[in-house]
């Protein structure tokens, strides 16, 4: 089993729909067939260190086909630098910082590598696209392909000038004969050449010697962007493509009992499929497609369900001790003696956090174009794990993998919501039985419904300071959010801390960050509650228990620049901080926050409680070396924004196996209007290896928000989100 | 039915009750115009018709037949990008991209009434676009850039 959090409960599920109903070969490859000649440099797998990117468990929606290759790179007769990955572009902007860790090592323009990415057909194998692996784990390995292409230019061009080839160096896209300060380009030494040559270890170029590494490269289809060209899934469009619809249960987990579709299968130009407790519509346009749904009578048996306002104590009352021998959480870390640290303690805490269900949205909806040809399936998706989606569609049409071919557009964003394949299996299903091309984009509501959710959690802690503000004891459970956070790095000789497993009322999975976001809110609250007990700063108060040097490094980075020194809070306005360390990254937030008195919102809403307006916030982080710096302040800013909406207002309400809150008329996340002022400040270690940028960014500010709003009016606030309805000074 | 797109006309036999949107992605091919909700809530669906922006997803088709309607694709001229799709590159305003398109054409409406916004006549104006990403701050610098940079009004 590679090294997969364990909350990533949506890889474990079993299969959506079990159908009825029931390529080119993958295993040799030919290369110059596919790509044309020149020069192809294969990278093979080699250490342990990739393997965590490429092997893959039985027990998740993927298979064990072991991968041999980790890259590869092909530079055409025409001088043109093609490098292909598995990975997704969704947002994240690694098209761009992979194209320049490519072109870094060959020393040529950014502009002239073209990345394919995340066609299982094209590209090598990828586990996926999730848990910011990207930058500390595929960046060296374009590194490394790209380094080998470069000695294997000079190699070609030192034969050709029968010279040494230490007298050759690859400069501005050229390569260069320093004897004769002659000059030619790749595509006059690939010319005619088909060379294939398989490496597994190449000599890269470190940090402190990159020239386009380290700086801020552009998005590199920006154009195709702001020019509307860029297609994503649910942009393509296929010869005689039909468009399909899949008519939803009234609520989850209902079994099909009557089903007659005599009416809209009367319909002109529509078919209906109707297999298990699957139904769904291809019709030529959406209106159509409305029509034959709403002809199409149904009958469900249905089941009651828990509704939002159990959810805590029914995570409590369920209990899963252990799931299948699929999850196995682990004994607790316990270290020293708790109830000898509460006994010397001067003063003891005891508070529970909880976490609502929250969903990604992301703006594009979960979608998929799906075609079968002589019985050879390809689906274009937008999904972080082609893979997976590729073994879900063979193992629903029974199928081998190698007549799947799952093709990922850059995709309209993910947040770790997009991993499973259930919209690429319904649009097959379709395609299949008309035999032709269908789309199928999800409705919003869809997507609301049938995605699944950032984990519920319920954290409890049990802690006890001294009087001179030493942490004496620390006890913490989590239920059902996950553990990815949930190590405390503060030093605490007696400390207990343990995730508990527990059922879900809803389909949960993986979201930015996993439930580190869930794990600091509530450490990090607590942290200022300690403090406060012992009567101390809340800086100082860290600083006194923490030793890690690089998490001290960004707590006093964002504090200098946030002037926590003369933030003192007041009744409406309030001044909050956090810290933590989370897949490499070290982040460390401060916040402003004001109290807003409240607008009349209307008869129904009484009496209106005033608004928590976050006004300022400073973000440090250290990610090691840093590769492309505006690009990292766009994900911290980003981490922020979208931070803001699970801190403040965004949870999803729900009853009976149905969503109570499934549009974003009724489910609000953060717009223009709830910006605060934002500043960064990028802590770069030349020293330290990259490590992702995409989470870590986010999981301070709840706690932060929460810590402000505190010491502007002495609540705190255990529960995200903290102010659905307003603040209430009675919470 | 006839309607107006990037100064193309199109005769189309379709129903009036289409949301322009479908009409514009499915019928016509232009597909930068983008499904984000279907009720108005999110912006990436945003067109000009007669320079206003509208949400697509929301209007009949026959509410705008013969009327000027401009998609992100009719924003540059002559291969030369239009101040704001340039300002949106030079501000890094995007990540994911999937609300670009909305979130530029907003813009133009904005800058075409108000030429030299101020930060809250921004916010009013884009309040109903999202960007999933968060990348508002680069969206707010983008359209004063663009502003900036703007010569005469309606240039």
């Amino acid at each position: 089993m590679p090294d997969i959090e364990l909350e990533r409960y949506e890889l474990f599920e079993p299969p959506a729909y079990r159908f009825s109903h029931q390529a080119f070969d993958l295993d040799r490859r030919d290369f110059f067939k596919i790509l044309g000649g020149g020069l192809v440099l294969l990278l093979a797998l080699d250490t342990r260190a990739t393997a965590q990117e490429s092997g893959r468990g039985p027990a998740f929606r993927g298979d064990a086909r072991p991968p041999e290759l980790a890259a590869w790179l092909h530079i055409g007769e025409d001088g043109t630098i093609t490098v292909f990955t598995g990975k997704t572009e969704m947002g994240q902007n690694i098209r761009t910082s992979l194209a320049q860790a490519v072109a870094e090592e060959l020393h040529t323009p950014i502009q002239s590598i073209h990345l394919v990415m995340a066609d299982t057909d094209l590209t090598p194998y990828d586990l996926g696209t999730f848990g910011s692996r990207t930058t500390p784990l595929m960046a060296p390995q374009m590194k490394k392909v790209g380094a080998a292409a470069r000695e294997a230019l000079i190699d070609l061009a030192a034969e050709r000038w029968k010279v040494d080839r230490h007298s050759i160096t690859l400069t501005g896209g050229l390569v260069k004969n320093n004897a004769s300060d002659e000059s030619i380009g790749f595509g006059e030494l690939t010319h005619g050449q088909k060379l294939l040559k398989t490496v597994d270890a190449a000599a890269v170029t470190p940090p402190t010697e990159w020239k386009l590494e380290g700086t801020s490269a552009a998005k590199v289809n920006a154009i195709d962007i702001v020019t509307g060209a860029h297609g994503y899934t649910s942009d393509i469009t296929r010869p005689g493509m039909l468009y399909g619809r899949v008519l939803r249960p009234p609520a989850f987990n209902a079994k099909l009992a009557i089903f007659d579709a005599r009416d809209a299968a009367a319909m002109p130009d529509v078919a209906i499929v109707h297999d298990g407790d699957f139904v769904g519509v291809v019709a030529a346009d959406e209106v159509a497609l409305s029509k034959a749904i709403g002809e199409i009578h149904t009958e469900w048996d249905t089941q009651p369900q828990p509704s939002n306002k159990e959810l805590f104590a029914y995570l409590k009352k369920h209990p899963v001790v252990q799931r299948a021998g699929e999850f196995a959480p682990g004994a607790p870390a316990i270290q020293g003696d708790i109830d000898h640290g509460l006994q010397t303690a001067a003063h003891t805490l005891d508070a529970v956090y909880n976490i609502a269900y929250i969903a990604h949205v992301p703006l594009e909806p979960r979608a998929a174009v799906a075609e079968w040809n002589d019985g050879k399936l390809t689906v274009w998706t937008g999904t972080q794990r082609p893979w997976g989606v590729q073994s879900e569609l063979a193992a629903a049409f029974k199928i081998p993998e190698s007549r799947v071919r799952v093709i990922v557009p850059d995709t309209g964003s993910a947040y770790g919501g997009k991993h499973t394949g259930d919209a690429a299996v319904e649009a097959a299903r379709l395609a299949l039985a008309v035999n032709k091309p269908v789309k199928l984009i999800w409705s919003r509501e869809e997507e609301f419904t049938w995605a699944y959710f950032r984990p519920a959690g319920v954290i409890e802690i049990r802690s006890g300071v001294s009087s001179e503000g030493v942490i004496t004891a620390w006890e913490f459970h989590n239920y059902n959010s996950g553990p990815s956070g949930i190590e405390t790095p503060y030093e605490i000789a007696n400390r207990s801390v343990r995730f508990h497993v527990t059922e879900t009322p809803l389909r949960q999975g993986s979201y930015r960050g996993l439930a580190a976001t869930a794990n600091h809110f509530a450490r990090e609250s607590h942290m200022d509650d300690l403090a406060a007990a012992a009567a101390m700063d809340p800086l100082e108060f860290r600083l006194k228990n923490l030793k890690n040097l690089r998490l001290r490094a960004v707590l006093e980075a964002a504090a200098e620049k946030f002037g926590w020194a003369n933030s003192k809070s007041e009744s409406t306005r309030g001044f909050g901080l956090a810290c933590g360390v989370e897949k490499g990254g070290y982040v460390a937030s401060c916040a402003e926050i004001s109290l807003v008195p409240a607008e009349y919102a209307g008869p129904e809403v009484t009496p209106p409680l005033p608004r928590v307006k976050v006004e300022r916030v400073v973000t440090a982080f250290e990610c090691g070396a840093i590769v492309n710096p505006e690009h990292l302040k766009n994900q911290i800013e980003g981490s922020v924004v979208m931070g803001l909406g699970g801190a403040l207002f965004e949870a999803i309400e729900f009853a009976n196996g149905r969503i109570l809150n499934a549009r974003l008329s009724k489910y609000r996340v953060p717009r223009f209007s709830d910006l605060p002022a934002i500043e960064t400040v990028l802590v770069d270690r030349k020293d330290l290896p990259s490590a992702g940028a995409g989470e870590t960014p986010i999981v301070g500010l709840a706690p932060a928000i929460g810590n402000a709003i505190f010491h502007a009016t002495g609540t705190r606030i255990r529960s995200l989100p903290m102010t659905p309805r307003g603040f209430a000074q009675s919470l | 039915m006839e309607l107006v797109v990037n100064q193309k006309h199109y005769r189309l036999l379709v129903d009036g009750d289409r949301r322009l949107l479908w009409v514009l992605r499915d019928e016509l091919e232009l597909t930068g115009t983008k499904y984000g909700c279907g009720e108005g809530q999110c912006g990436a669906c945003t067109v000009l018709v007669e320079g206003t922006p509208i949400r697509s997803c929301l209007t009949r088709v026959s509410a705008v037949a013969g009327k000027q309607i401009t998609t992100i694709e009719g924003l540059a001229q002559n291969g030369k990008l239009h101040p704001l799709q340039q300002a949106f590159i030079d501000a890094d305003a995007m990540q994911c991209g999937y609300c670009t398109p909305g979130m530029i054409l907003s813009s133009v409406g904005l800058l075409k009434k108000t030429p030299h916004p101020s930060d809250p006549e921004i916010h009013r104006a884009l309040e109903g676009n999202i960007c999933r990403c968060g990348t508002y701050p680069r969206i707010i610098q983008a359209v004063q850039m663009a502003a900036a940079n703007a010569g005469a009004p309606h240039a």
